[in-house]
């Protein structure tokens, strides 16, 4: 039972952590109908530069600080130098240009450190278990990663629901001239937004480091959850990333973690061991089927939030 | 002569806007039947589910006797309800030619032909060149789409809806943008094409509505507010109020 | 293209001749490498004629063509692995298995368009790649060797470079002749319509789903058939073949070369391999200068290569 629990929070981290991936990549596309594959490798540059800036500074809190604002930065310049020219024009355009990016930063980051990846150890004060339930003791880190993206998800509800920022955002999405006509910045404002997604992917990937991985390509593999994500959930809908990617999350960690066994019940031991693995993989495509079998725009679509 | 289209009780709603109210219509085989109304009265809307493009939220339309309501667009269009579209929506990376025998060859069985080039075959290219012909574009055949103009664009969508040799034509407002030569011309192959087809036609033109319709409809705020013969509806006051009032108002 | 003394013919006629008397000059002196490189070249350009159908001529973006090289090269090597040598099953099951898996993605995603298309794809294709990744018994994430190449009857024999360059070149062009033939024809046509204006094509009557389908199940089969081919190249399958960002390579491919063109897809595939070759000669790192320059070709060359041979005739 304990384990249930463990997984199931595990479930909920997991979900959370591809929530912060995923709102960011949503919010570009809803927006600015930009489609960025180097998302991923904004959540890469958080990683590697928090496991910079924490060495360097000796201070978790503070490599933390400086590592999310770099990536921010690095998300503006990106925005203004290439994303500008991209916006208007055909979908596979933006398809191909920023796997071009891609290409270019996995090459840098590369360069940079070299090809062996980093790691980014955890500060006595968060690597230790916490006692939620008499009996389960969770790790402190994990549950802290729950409550910070719990309130990223708070303040971008708050962000794009009751502030005149966030109505602009809503606004652009459903007709970017009218704001424009009514003498907004739309420049500027793209940059925010663009920032702000690449704020996001920069802190899920700086926080799942100590615990996951720091290493080149690390973007894409996850990115593609953050697409299933977006796809299930419907693009430009952060509920409806928030509530896929909780889905994605639970399915994915419960999947890997029980689903060998009810497989072991079912099949002889020899092909259970064969087949779990591809199988539990397997398991958020099909919910991505069935979506799309049921709802073809996604569960929470348009520009609804 | 019996209803070739007839629409019973059609509505839509948009969230809070009624885009068609309990819409009732019946257009005999061989009438050029005419929609006008304001803007915002719900006519390429109305056009829209009688093709098939969109689903109303209740009503029937029924053509040549059978209930299509359900239909999706394509199989209305074989059927031999063919719409032309007020916005231009034609293959502009594809020659004017090819766009019509995309026309042609929709009618002319399936496609699942991989084989011979469709481009050499008389079946598809002949249709296509009468139908070009019939709208004055002849000339411009090899050209590519989108280099012919806004008038010639208006032909193109006309030459397409007729190459799939339908009984009825939706005409969503055919003549706009057009110069007055080129409204001319266009009034001119309708009256011709009126004597072969059964038309519904959407247009704001008043002029080429009196010309040609047999009968109109005035829709406002997705209702009809009247309908009948062309002196009947210049003459009715309700009319005039909402619709062709403005209009004179803004001829004077 | 206009007239034979045009720019782009007398480009085609002289890439076309210098791959057939590639191994020619192999025999007589030239670098054995060469062989190796333009063989590779040669598999990856019928990839790529496959991917044009459905992206350029098509217009369906489709993110996940290399799962099809997997499925093929698959197909080849488990078979090869559990005893079965023959072409003659080998590659009628490549070709079957690459069209099942065309028809079960493309029956989903095809419900979908744009960017969902792409995004769907792509998460369909990286599902096979971990599905064959998990396969332990198949070599998993280390792929697996194939010791025997698919046999036929003599006198084919595939272990012979000469004589498996000439095969593969023979293939790619009755591809690319399969290609121009089913573009041109009523299907093509319809394909073609349905990508410059879909709402129009169901408008008119086309019912297009069940076209674009199939499109997408000729493309899957064809690159299948590369994926047999890279198999018995490499004598090694393995999942990084099917990893989305060698799909990438296939788009850049098409792309870069010139789409809803014959020729294009070959134009590509020479000159991102060889420049891969080349800039990998002056530095490690040279993907840094390959991003860039993939977006350069994006925002400054859209007609990729074809497009630039037929600007210059008429420049």
């Amino acid at each position: 039972m304990t384990l249930f629990i463990e997984q199931c929070l595990n479930g909920l981290q997991f979900g959370l952590l591809l929530f912060l991936l995923a709102a960011g990549l949503t919010l570009v596309f809803g927006i600015m109908d930009l489609v960025n594959l180097a998302h991923g490798s904004l959540y890469m540059l958080g990683a590697y530069f928090a496991a910079t800036f924490v060495a360097w500074t000796g201070s978790f809190v503070f490599g933390v600080v400086l590592a999310l604002g770099a990536t921010l930065m690095v998300g503006m310049v990106v925005e203004v130098i290439v994303m500008r020219r991209l916006y208007g024009r055909d979908h596979l355009d933006h398809v191909l240009g920023t796997f071009g990016l891609i290409l270019f930063f996995d090459e840098l980051v590369r360069l940079i450190w070299g090809p062996e990846g980093l790691t980014l150890p955890l500060p006595s004060w968060l690597n230790t278990s916490v006692q939620i339930l008499p009996g389960v003791d969770y790790s402190a880190y994990k549950l802290s990663i729950i409550v910070v993206s719990l309130a990223v998800a708070a303040f971008l509800y708050v962000l794009v629901m009751r502030t005149r920022v966030g109505m602009l955002i809503r606004a652009g999405a459903s007709n970017r001239e009218m704001v424009g006509a009514l003498g907004v910045n739309i420049k500027l404002l793209y940059t925010l937004v663009f920032g702000l997604g690449a704020a996001l992917a920069g802190l899920a990937g700086l926080m799942q480091a100590p615990i996951l991985t720091v290493q080149i390509g690390m973007g894409e593999n996850i990115l593609i959850l953050a697409f299933v994500i977006t796809v299930i959930g419907g693009i430009g809908s952060i509920r409806g990333a928030l509530v896929a990617a909780i889905l994605v999350g639970f399915i994915d960690t419960l999947g890997r973690a029980f689903f060998p066994d009810l497989l072991r019940m079912v099949l002889t031991k020899e092909a259970a061991s064969t087949a779990a693995p591809a199988l539990s993989s397997m398991l958020i495509y099909l919910l991505m089927a069935i979506v799309l079998v049921v709802k073809p725009e996604g569960l929470f679509s348009a520009s609804g939030k | 002569m019996a209803d070739l289209l007839r629409v019973e009780n059609l509505a839509k709603r948009f969230g809070g806007i009624v885009a068609t109210d309990d819409l009732i219509l019946n257009i005999p085989e061989g009438e050029l039947h005419a929609v006008i109304g304001p803007n915002g009265a719900g006519k390429t809307t109305l056009i829209a589910q009688l093709s098939g493009q969109l689903a109303p939220d209740s009503g029937r339309i029924y053509f040549a006797g059978s209930d299509i309501t359900a239909e999706p667009m394509h199989a209305r269009s074989a059927l031999g309800l063919a719409r032309s579209f007020q916005i231009t929506s034609l293959f502009l990376d594809l020659s004017v030619l090819d766009n019509v025998a995309l026309a042609v060859q929709a009618h002319a069985g399936h496609s699942f032909h991989f084989w011979r080039n469709a481009r050499q075959e008389a079946e598809l290219r002949d249709p296509a060149r009468a139908a070009l012909a019939r709208v004055g574009l002849s000339a411009r055949a090899d050209l590519p789409a989108s280099a012919i103009s806004h008038g010639e664009h208006r032909q193109l969508e006309l030459a397409m809806a007729l190459a799939c040799r339908p009984r009825m034509l939706l005409l969503d407002e055919p003549m706009a943008g057009l110069g007055p030569e080129e409204s001319s011309r266009m009034v001119a192959t309708l009256r011709e094409l009126k004597k072969e087809l059964t038309i519904l036609l959407v247009e704001h033109d008043m002029e080429a509505v009196f010309a040609l319709a047999d009968r109109i409809t005035v829709l406002v705020y997705g209702g009809v507010i009247a309908s009948g013969k062309p002196e009947d509806i210049r003459s009715n006051a309700q009319v005039r109020e909402a619709y062709l009032g403005e209009q004179e108002a803004v001829h004077a | 293209m206009s007239g034979w003394l045009s720019v782009r013919s007398i480009a085609i006629v002289a890439l076309v001749l210098a791959l057939v008397l590639l191994p020619v000059y192999v025999e007589l002196g030239g670098s054995r490498f060469l062989l190796t490189l333009f063989t590779r070249i040669i598999i990856l350009a019928l990839a790529a004629v496959s991917l044009n159908l459905i992206l350029g001529y098509g217009g369906m973006m489709s993110f996940g063509h290399a799962a099809y090289l997997g499925i093929g090269g698959y197909a080849v090597g488990i078979l090869a692995h559990e005893g079965v040598s023959t072409g003659f099953v080998q590659w009628p099951v490549a070709l079957a298995a690459s069209a099942l898996f065309a028809l079960v993605i493309g029956a989903l995603s095809l419900r979908t368009r744009g960017v969902y298309f792409i995004m769907i794809t792509l998460a369909f294709a990286q599902m096979a790649y971990y599905i064959v990744a998990g396969l332990a018994r198949y070599g998993g994430d280390d792929g697996l060797t194939i010791y025997k190449r698919s046999q036929f009857v003599a006198p084919i024999d595939l272990s012979n470079k000469v004589e498996f360059y000439y095969i593969c070149l023979a293939l790619l062009v009755g591809s690319m002749y399969l290609v121009w033939r089913i573009v041109n024809s009523r299907f093509g046509l319809a394909i073609q319509g349905a990508r410059s204006n879909d709402t129009r094509m169901r408008a008119i009557g086309f019912p297009t789903y069940r076209y674009k389908l199939t499109c997408f199940v000729i493309a899957g089969t064809l690159c299948g058939l590369a994926g047999a081919l890279i198999a018995n190249h490499t004598d090694f399958v393995s999942p990084a073949m099917m990893y989305w960002t060698r799909s990438g390579d296939l788009i850049i491919m098409v792309v870069l070369g010139g789409m809803a063109s014959t020729f294009g897809p070959l134009f590509g595939a020479v000159a991102l391999l060889v420049l891969e070759e080349v800039l990998s000669g002056i530095t490690e790192y040279w993907q840094i200068i390959l991003g860039p320059l993939l977006l350069l070709v994006v925002l400054f060359a859209r007609g990729g290569i074809d497009g630039l041979l037929g600007k210059v005739h008429h420049g």
